[in-house]
């Protein structure tokens, strides 16, 4: 088979030639104030054009599987009217935010933060283009459009290209950007299609530009080894055991500054190859002193957890409406309820890694740092190199790289600081590379936890009071992120009588942000009790839930507060596609969830059947979401689809658990993950709202969980209310 | 150090490597073959998936000195000078990557699959990729690529 002409483009890259279209950072004085003077190149630039007629459009965000470097030059080509086919898509070369605004990515709202400027890069570049074809075809320029590449007048055949005009724009003045004017959804023709990530030839072909990949000149190969208890610092090491293993170039013991985010005490060992250093690493033998280290133990922490008897918690984040009256009228019901959820890791397949050149004096005697970094953060870097070894942002090249994986891992910088100690004792540029085992004993873990669900029910089976109490976990005297819920969530945030509490418990074990951070075990516990609560009070799931969200209404703050009215209608569209109280054969069962996170309302119906001997199978997830227009819409259903099936795996095998502060999985062998045979079959369809859009790497996941438990009862009888299923005797 | 010789994406190749070095980091880090993937080191993942004599191994359980003599496929040999293997193609079409990191893997157990069953059934899909770990959950686009790519699927 043949390339088709597009990927061929793709493929060739781009030769020289071209020019840079001036455009503006919001907020920019020098813009508001003078847009006439704005026409140097050497402003933030997202446009290039090259004279054959390639588009260039840079990607400033990160990209990890989320699908960004695709969907933000989309909304760019679309504004200017680029033929989609005629775009190149590039990681902005380097990381520098005046230039190019936010370059970082997380918490999907990367694509809703660069909406309007993604808008704006396009648009200034259609309305130079604009002025230019008036010019060059001698027509009024209101009687030309852009359309195919191309400016065409409307009432003739006469059209030039934009690589016919590029030159000519270039020298025309920047527009104001209070005069630009977006397009309606009605003219879009690139958004709300179907598109293949821009790397998929690159991916497919084994070109990928991971950041593992990574093969710079008179390279070494590099491992760190740390205290497997989170905080011990090193006594002695057998170095010089180390350096006469075949392939191993140089080996040191490395004093951190004990900030876990950076560098930690450790041995490196360098050599010719990652298995060279991996396999000398075997021979390694350290004393670490384990005093001020870790002592974590998940029995004990559940055991604590156990012990708590209070309704409330210490930390009391939410209090409103007649709370004590509805929970003490003796008319009323209480149901009480505890659900319990593991410690799970990121599981990148790509490992932690960084090459690191650290050139000592090597420009007008100022040291240079240059990075080849995976990471969803490089702004974040800059700081760490400023702080930790001094050097000003023009000493840093941070090249940033494709993540095989990262949500919400790689934020941090301990193995950029690892591959930096490295290559500055080696004298050479380094890779860094994590074993399996390193990833799985040195993550930020999604951390585990308990929780205590309450509600007050009246004689009519109405929900009349709501009280969660989460027992979770802080470190420094804060409760670290992941553990328990914010009131942002439903149905803290609309019920009208609700208590949240926390009490928690410290764990030195790291912790960070995990796929959906506390919303996805908030989900599972929340959306569990309502349903369960349906099957106390008799009522139909899909009535209970309305009822509880009320009437229609944005909850007050920006778009990352509910709407109940657009949480009423994924809720009702997912009833309607999955097929909500259709008759179902024994064993098998249909369950439902709804949550709202990440600026997202998504409702989700499983399909499960359990068999005699406790086999669980996942038929189908049926949902519906809700995050405005659709950018991407092939990325979009990717996303939903992954979202759910992640989700299904954590909670069918996945639990990390610790003792005497180590990490008692270290590899795949003991840390189940789901498998292809075990995926259900997705159905999603979007409610596309006109709202602006928001990101969707994360918030299909939550629901997932609640709706198979909940389809596991309607099955079986059985609820579930821990995690992993694997543990309740359920197999895949 | 022992030299080891096999026929590696249809080139003779000679490697200068410790014997127990296994095929994987002598591909990534000697050869500079960096397609093929390391993700567990234990056979677990199937991100380092490659063709040994036309069978799919995980080349991190495979040394260098195991494969002297054989014929060794990566996914950089997959395609034929500038036409797509059919998997790939359908994988670019139907945009089944996400992170893209285990794609590669992916794509040469389907390979495999495909030239034994030029027309799998979702169990035979479900047997020959269960080596092969998606963290992103592409599995049903993967199944969907699969039946697709057989359709077109010459297997002479």
């Amino acid at each position: 088979m043949h390339l088709k002409r597009r990927t061929l483009i793709k493929m060739s890259g781009l030769a020289g030639g071209g020019f840079v279209l001036a455009s503006v950072m919001p907020g920019s004085l020098l813009a508001e104030e003078a847009p006439s003077l704005v026409g140097s190149v050497e402003l933030n630039a997202y446009v290039q054009i090259d004279e054959d007629g390639t588009i260039t459009i840079y990607s400033g965000s990160p990209e990890m599987g989320q699908g960004i470097k695709t969907s933000l030059p989309m909304i760019v080509a679309e504004e200017m009217g680029a033929n989609w086919d005629d775009v190149i898509v590039k990681q902005t070369p380097e990381v520098d935010t005046e230039r190019y605004g936010r370059q970082s990515t997380g918490g999907s709202y990367t694509l809703y933060l660069n909406w309007n400027l993604m808008r704006k890069m396009g648009a200034t570049a259609r309305e130079m283009f604009l002025a230019a074809g008036a010019i060059e075809m001698e027509l009024p320029r209101d009687e030309l459009k852009v359309e195919n590449s191309r400016v065409f007048h409307i009432h003739s055949d006469q059209f030039r290209s934009f690589a016919e005009l590029a030159a000519l724009a270039y020298r025309q003045p920047v527009p104001d950007p209070e005069s630009l004017v977006y397009k309606g959804r009605e003219e879009y023709t690139i958004l709300g299609k179907s598109v293949s990530q821009v790397d998929s030839l690159d991916i497919v072909t084994g070109a990928g530009d991971f950041g593992i990949d990574t093969r710079v000149p008179d390279m070494l190969y590099g491992t760190y080894e740390k205290c497997p208890a989170v905080g011990g610092t090193i006594v002695s090491a057998n170095l010089d055991d180390l350096k006469k293993e075949p392939g191993v170039v140089d080996a040191w013991i490395i004093n951190g500054n004990g900030n876990v985010r950076e560098l930690m005490d450790g041995v490196g060992i360098v050599g010719t190859s990652t298995w060279a250093v991996f396999k000398a690493r075997e021979k390694l033998k350290v004393v670490w002193d384990e005093s001020a280290a870790s002592k974590d133990s998940w029995t004990g922490f559940k055991k604590f957890a156990e012990d708590v008897d209070s309704d409330v918690g210490p930390e009391v984040n939410i209090e409103r409406g007649d709370f004590k009256a509805v929970f003490e009228d003796r008319d009323n019901r209480v149901v009480e309820r505890f659900y319990e959820f593991p410690y799970v890791t990121h599981m990148c397949l790509e490992p932690m890694n960084c090459t690191a050149h650290y050139r000592a004096g090597e420009k007008d005697g100022r040291d240079h740092l240059e990075v080849w970094l995976p990471t969803q953060n490089g702004p974040r870097f800059q700081s760490v190199a400023k702080n930790l070894y001094g050097l000003e942002k023009d000493q840093v090249t941070i090249h940033v790289k494709r993540m095989g994986g990262s949500f919400g891992r790689r934020t941090s910088n301990e193995y950029v600081c690892e591959a930096i100690e490295l290559s500055k004792r080696a004298g050479k540029p380094v890779k860094l590379t994590w074993s399996r085992e390193d990833n799985m004993r040195h993550d930020f873990f999604r951390v585990g936890g308990f929780q205590k669900v309450r509600a007050a029910v009246n004689p009519e089976g109405r929900v009349v009071g709501w009280d969660e109490h989460a027992i979770g976990i802080h470190q420094n005297g804060e409760r670290v992120v992941g553990s328990g819920f914010r009131d942002s969530a439903f149905p803290l945030a609309n019920f009208p009588v609700v208590r949240g509490s926390h009490t928690t418990t410290e764990m030195k074990t790291l912790a960070g942000p995990w796929r959906a951070p506390w919303s996805n075990t908030h989900a599972f516990i929340t959306q569990s009790f309502i349903h369960e609560l349906a099957v106390e009070t008799g009522r139909d799931h899909v009535e209970l839930l309305l009822e509880m969200l009320g009437s229609p209404r944005k909850l007050p703050g920006d778009i990352r507060s509910m709407h109940t009215g657009r949480a009423a209608d994924v809720i009702k569209m997912v009833a309607s596609k999955g097929g909500w109280g259709r008759k179902m054969p024994k064993g098998r069962g249909l369950g439902l969830s709804f949550y709202f996170c990440h600026a997202a309302h998504v409702a989700e119906i499983a399909e499960v059947s359990v068999d005699a001997e406790r086999k669980l199978t996942l038929h189908r997830v049926t949902a519906a979401v809700d995050v405005g227009p659709i950018i991407n819409m092939s990325g979009a259903l990717g996303q939903v689809q992954g979202a759910i099936i992640d989700g299904y795996s954590t909670m069918v095998g996945q639990k990390i658990t610790m003792e005497q502060g180590r990490i008692e999985q270290t590899n795949l062998d003991q840390y189940p993950v789901l498998r292809i045979g075990a995926a259900p079959e997705v159905d999603v369809h979007f409610i596309q709202s006109d709202n602006e859009p928001t990101g969707l790497g994360e918030p299909a996941l939550p629901p997932l969980a609640a709706a198979v438990a909940n389809a596991i009862y309607a099955a079986t009888g059985e609820r579930v209310r821990k995690m992993p299923l694997i543990d309740e005797g359920f197999t895949v | 150090m022992p030299k080891y010789q096999f026929l590696l994406n249809g080139k003779e190749f000679e490697v200068d490597v410790p014997g127990d070095m296994p095929l994987l980091w002598t591909l990534r880090d000697v050869i500079g073959l960096t397609g093929t993937k390391y993700g567990c080191g234990i056979g677990q993942c199937g991100a380092c998936t490659v063709h040994v004599d036309g069978s799919p191994v995980r080349s991190c359980l495979v040394t260098a000195a195991s494969v002297d003599g054989s014929e060794v496929t990566t996914i950089e040999g997959l395609a034929e000078e500038d036409r797509l293997h059919i998997l790939q193609q359908v994988w670019v079409d139907q945009d089944v990557a996400q992170c893209g990191y285990c794609q590669t893997g992916q794509i040469m157990s389907a390979a495999a699959l495909l030239k034994e069953k030029p027309n799998p059934t979702d169990d035979d899909i479900d047997e020959a990729m269960s080596g092969n770990y998606c963290r992103c959950g592409t599995y049903v686009r993967i199944r969907e690529a699969i039946h697709t790519a057989a359709g077109f699927y010459d297997a002479s």
